[in-house]
């Protein structure tokens, strides 16, 4: 089957690539593109481990084809921040021990940005629901919200303190 | 979990799409947000030859309220249908039932289209649109033409839909009245126990009107008339209620599955209709 010609935009830069159409949007950005944060835990929408934005959405990248994705502006969890710039959600889930294993929090960081971008002031209620597509089997949660709340508060404070 | 290879075809309009499905045959399939189809290819138990993306496809996208009629294009993600205000005010039950259905990244991708037009007896979709008695309009080769959501449903996975035709629009009559979508499920992310659809006007103290229809408890949804008419002309006391839930039960058939033995869903069938019910009726 021939290859597709792939033009993303994949946390701030133009990349290509080739691909089939069947390829799924979290192997080529694991193994054509490098991107290794996206985790692959249970490859059947459940876990929510390979959680990308793509195009303003969060997306279980193990249920998008790369084919769809055609033209696309996708973050991952390295389009957010490195080891010597965390971003606000890194800090926080490393202050609040929001992981154990750590598995699953590239796929949580990057929901909740989302999440924080659609609702920067989210009651825990809301943390909860809208975090409902990702699973942890370490922490029971409490923590993941946890950090989720105090990232909201300091970037709202950061977001203050600019105005 | 890597799907059987296929061809990828992106077309920007409904009369492309068509045209694609009628030259490829039976070897093509429609994908919208593809989250029932790609779990099915990558398990290949769906193989095809090419897959016809609709993301393209402006038209059928959107949601409008014109006298008193919803029209929603098949390509409206759940994510937006809960975010619509205007739909919100024409009928809050659709974002009450969106609001339960799978998780918040299934809901970004997920379409009302896909839901309703797959055919599968747990997705929500299907019974919300036979309760709002909701007209699919499909184009064709020849055209396009429109069919009830209470006849669309024929078996699991079977519809009137023909292979060539695609789900382009979603109509109803806007509500008034009480409404409820009640859900019983296992976790997030599941379907159905059993799940209630219900519709109610009030006049005076008494049920004006009633549509009931439930989900997961049949092969196809269930729009139950016999329940509905039981709670009509009455004041909703318990022997009313209770008259409901009886008929919904003669027109219910759940099989037993890792949700549960038969007893156990027509138990949760009942309650669920039970709670649905009381609540449509407060808010009639």
């Amino acid at each position: 089957m021939s290859k597709m010609h792939l033009k993303l935009t994949v946390n701030g830069e133009a990349v290509e690539t080739l691909a089939e159409p069947r390829e799924l949007l979290i192997h080529v950005l694991r193994e054509r593109l490098n991107l290794t944060g996206p985790h692959i835990g249970c490859e059947t929408s459940h876990c929510g481990a390979c959680t990308v934005d793509l195009d303003g959405k969060s997306v279980k990248s193990c249920t998008v084809f790369a084919a769809q994705a055609q033209g696309a502006e996708i973050t991952t969890i390295e389009g957010l921040g490195n080891p010597d710039g965390l971003h606000v959600l890194q800090e926080m889930f490393k202050e609040h021990h929001g992981l154990q294993c750590g598995f699953c929090t590239p796929g949580m960081i990057t929901r909740a940005w989302r999440l924080l971008q659609e609702n920067p002031n989210p009651t825990e209620e809301e943390v909860r629901f809208g975090m409902a597509g990702n699973l942890c089997r370490c922490t029971g949660y409490q923590n993941i919200v946890k950090s989720i709340l105090a990232a909201a508060t300091e970037m709202n404070a950061a977001k203050e303190a600019a105005e | 979990m890597i799907p059987s290879s296929f061809e990828y075809h992106r077309p920007g309009d409904v009369a492309g799409a068509v045209a694609l499905l009628s030259q490829l045959g039976e070897d093509a399939r429609v994908i919208a947000g593809g989250h029932s189809l790609i779990p099915m290819m990558k398990l290949r138990m769906a193989a095809l030859e090419h897959l016809v993306d609709l993301q393209d496809i402006d038209e059928m996208k959107g949601i409008s309220v014109e006298a008193g009629r919803v029209r929603i294009g098949a390509m409206t993600t759940q994510h937006e249908l809960l975010t619509s205000d205007v739909l919100a005010g024409a009928a809050p039950i659709v974002r009450e039932a969106s609001l339960q259905i799978a998780d918040p990244q299934v809901r970004y991708m997920g379409t009302i289209g896909g839901n309703v037009a797959n055919g599968d007896p747990g997705n929500d979709m299907p019974g919300l649109m036979q309760c709002l008695d909701a007209t699919f309009t499909l184009q064709g080769p020849d055209g396009t033409r429109d069919v009830q959501a209470r006849s669309f449903y024929e078996a699991a996975y079977m519809t009137d839909r023909a292979d060539e035709e695609i789900l382009t629009t979603i109509s109803f009559d806007a509500t008034d009245g009480g409404y409820a979508y009640e859900k019983q499920k296992r976790k997030i992310g599941d379907y159905a126990t059993a799940a209630a659809a219900v519709l109610l006007t009030r006049d005076g103290g008494n049920c004006a009107s009633a549509s009931i229809a439930m989900t997961n408890l049949s092969d196809t949804p269930v729009w139950s008339e016999a329940a509905g008419a039981a709670l009509v002309g009455t004041a909703l006391d318990k022997a009313a209620v209770d008259a409901a839930v009886a008929a919904m039960l003669v027109d219910i058939d759940p099989t037993e599955d890792n949700r549960g033995p038969v007893a156990f869903k027509n138990h949760v069938a009942g309650v669920i209709l039970d709670r649905a019910i009381a609540r449509a009726w407060d808010r009639a």
